[in-house]
């Protein structure tokens, strides 16, 4: 890989000092916005038929019988419980008299767009679920399980809020945020399990095939529909969860949830699908 | 906690449709938890619908359905504007019941 790199590194040299590029295109320097450009594009050439905002209803968009399934279900959507719980949850006061909409911007209501954000004070990515445990813990109560329930719910609730509003994920000036990003990028791409697979093997290679009896997911908008109901899981998942139980499928070792590198990762995603509505929650075969 | 039952039932005059999705673990009994010991079965028998005094609807269930069961079905008649009582009795003897109107 070292090796590689260097191999890459010296023809990009060569291929500089040949051409007289300006530096700012060189493949090593991250360009998000290129990046960005040309993902949203691979997959609008790939499936030339769908609109972009199509992308955040995943497999639906897909398969057309997978889609009339979803229509009926969404009448009656599986997730109602959880966003129900999730309102309560959001509206009651901690002990101590606050409520999770003191720790947002805008009482917490329609911001899941603008998750994850650079914190530039702490030089970290900061997602959506980070910041709900952070504000648990800043009113002393105890933090939540990061994959499932109480923070799907809450999740779902402040998604449902959000709904329609385009993914808004801005990356400052900052070589920090860019390295996060650039993280986030590497971890997306890299192989590894025994299954030797990366995040891009399922999702940018081959969306809407079948894997066994599922349809899988374009990468495009995957993030706008968490969390989701999945059938499968019978129950509510997080981001963390569907970044978890990925890793476990390739038969890779997981990460903690909310590991720098799955922050960077969800911080890489989200950016990608800027300008994809949020339509979380969502239901999931 | 609000009710465990969610009911929606639209008439088009002449038919009623219902759906109905129910909050319930329906443990089967067959399953371990984390510790390796057996989750006791835990699941609705009877599931009903009544309007206008009258059973049109009758689900007797087992071990063998769903988390948070959704059902879906229609029945000759009722008005719009009627009650549709629900309930459920599960194998712990514990109940719900709810009424929703037909719109």
């Amino acid at each position: 890989m070292i090796m590689r790199v260097a191999i890459s590194f010296v023809s990009a040299a060569l291929a500089l000092t040949a051409l007289a590029a300006p530096p700012a295109i060189a493949a090593d320097t991250p360009n998000p916005a290129a990046d960005a450009t040309a993902f949203q594009k691979f997959f609008t050439n790939k499936f030339p038929k769908l609109k972009p905002e199509d992308f955040v209803n995943g497999p639906y968009s897909m398969n057309e019988d997978l889609h009339r399934q979803w229509e009926e279900k969404e009448q009656f959507p599986p997730y109602e419980f959880a966003l129900e719980t999730g309102k309560e949850m959001f509206a009651t006061p901690f002990k101590n008299g606050k409520t999770y909409g003191d720790c947002f911007p805008d009482k917490g209501i329609g911001i899941r767009q603008n998750y994850p954000y650079f914190d530039d004070k702490e030089g970290k990515v900061i997602t959506l679920e980070l910041a709900l445990n952070r504000c648990r813990e800043a009113n002393g109560e105890p933090p939540f399980s990061y994959v499932k329930d109480e923070m799907a719910s809450l999740t779902a609730y402040m998604a449902f809020t959000s709904r329609g509003k385009p993914f808004d994920i801005k990356i400052p000036d900052d070589p920090r945020a860019l390295e996060a990003y650039q993280k986030g990028k590497e971890y997306f791409y890299t192989r590894r399990g025994q299954l030797n697979f990366s995040c891009a093997t399922c999702h940018v290679q081959a969306p809407g095939e079948r894997i066994r009896a599922e349809i899988l997911a374009p990468a495009l908008g995957i993030l706008n529909a968490m969390p989701i109901y999945r059938s499968e899981w019978s129950g509510m998942g997080t981001i963390s969860r569907r970044f978890t139980t990925c890793n476990s499928q390739i038969r890779g070792v997981p990460l903690s949830p909310q590991d720098e590198e799955y922050r960077d990762l969800e911080y890489y995603l989200s950016y990608v699908s800027n300008g994809l509505p949020i339509s979380g929650p969502g239901a999931r075969p | 906690m609000a009710s465990t039952i969610r009911v929606r039932a639209t008439s088009n005059g002449d038919i009623t449709e219902v759906q109905a999705l129910v909050q319930h673990p329906m443990d089967s009994g067959f399953v371990k938890d984390a510790k390796g010991e057996i989750i006791p079965p835990h699941f609705i028998q009877q599931l009903t619908f009544e309007y206008d005094g009258k059973a049109v609807f009758v689900a007797d269930w087992g071990a063998a359905v769903s988390k948070d069961p959704y059902v879906k079905f229609s029945f000759k008649g009722g008005k719009k504007g009627d009650d549709l009582k629900i309930g459920w009795v599960d194998n712990k003897g514990a109940t719900d019941t709810t009424t929703a109107k037909i719109q």
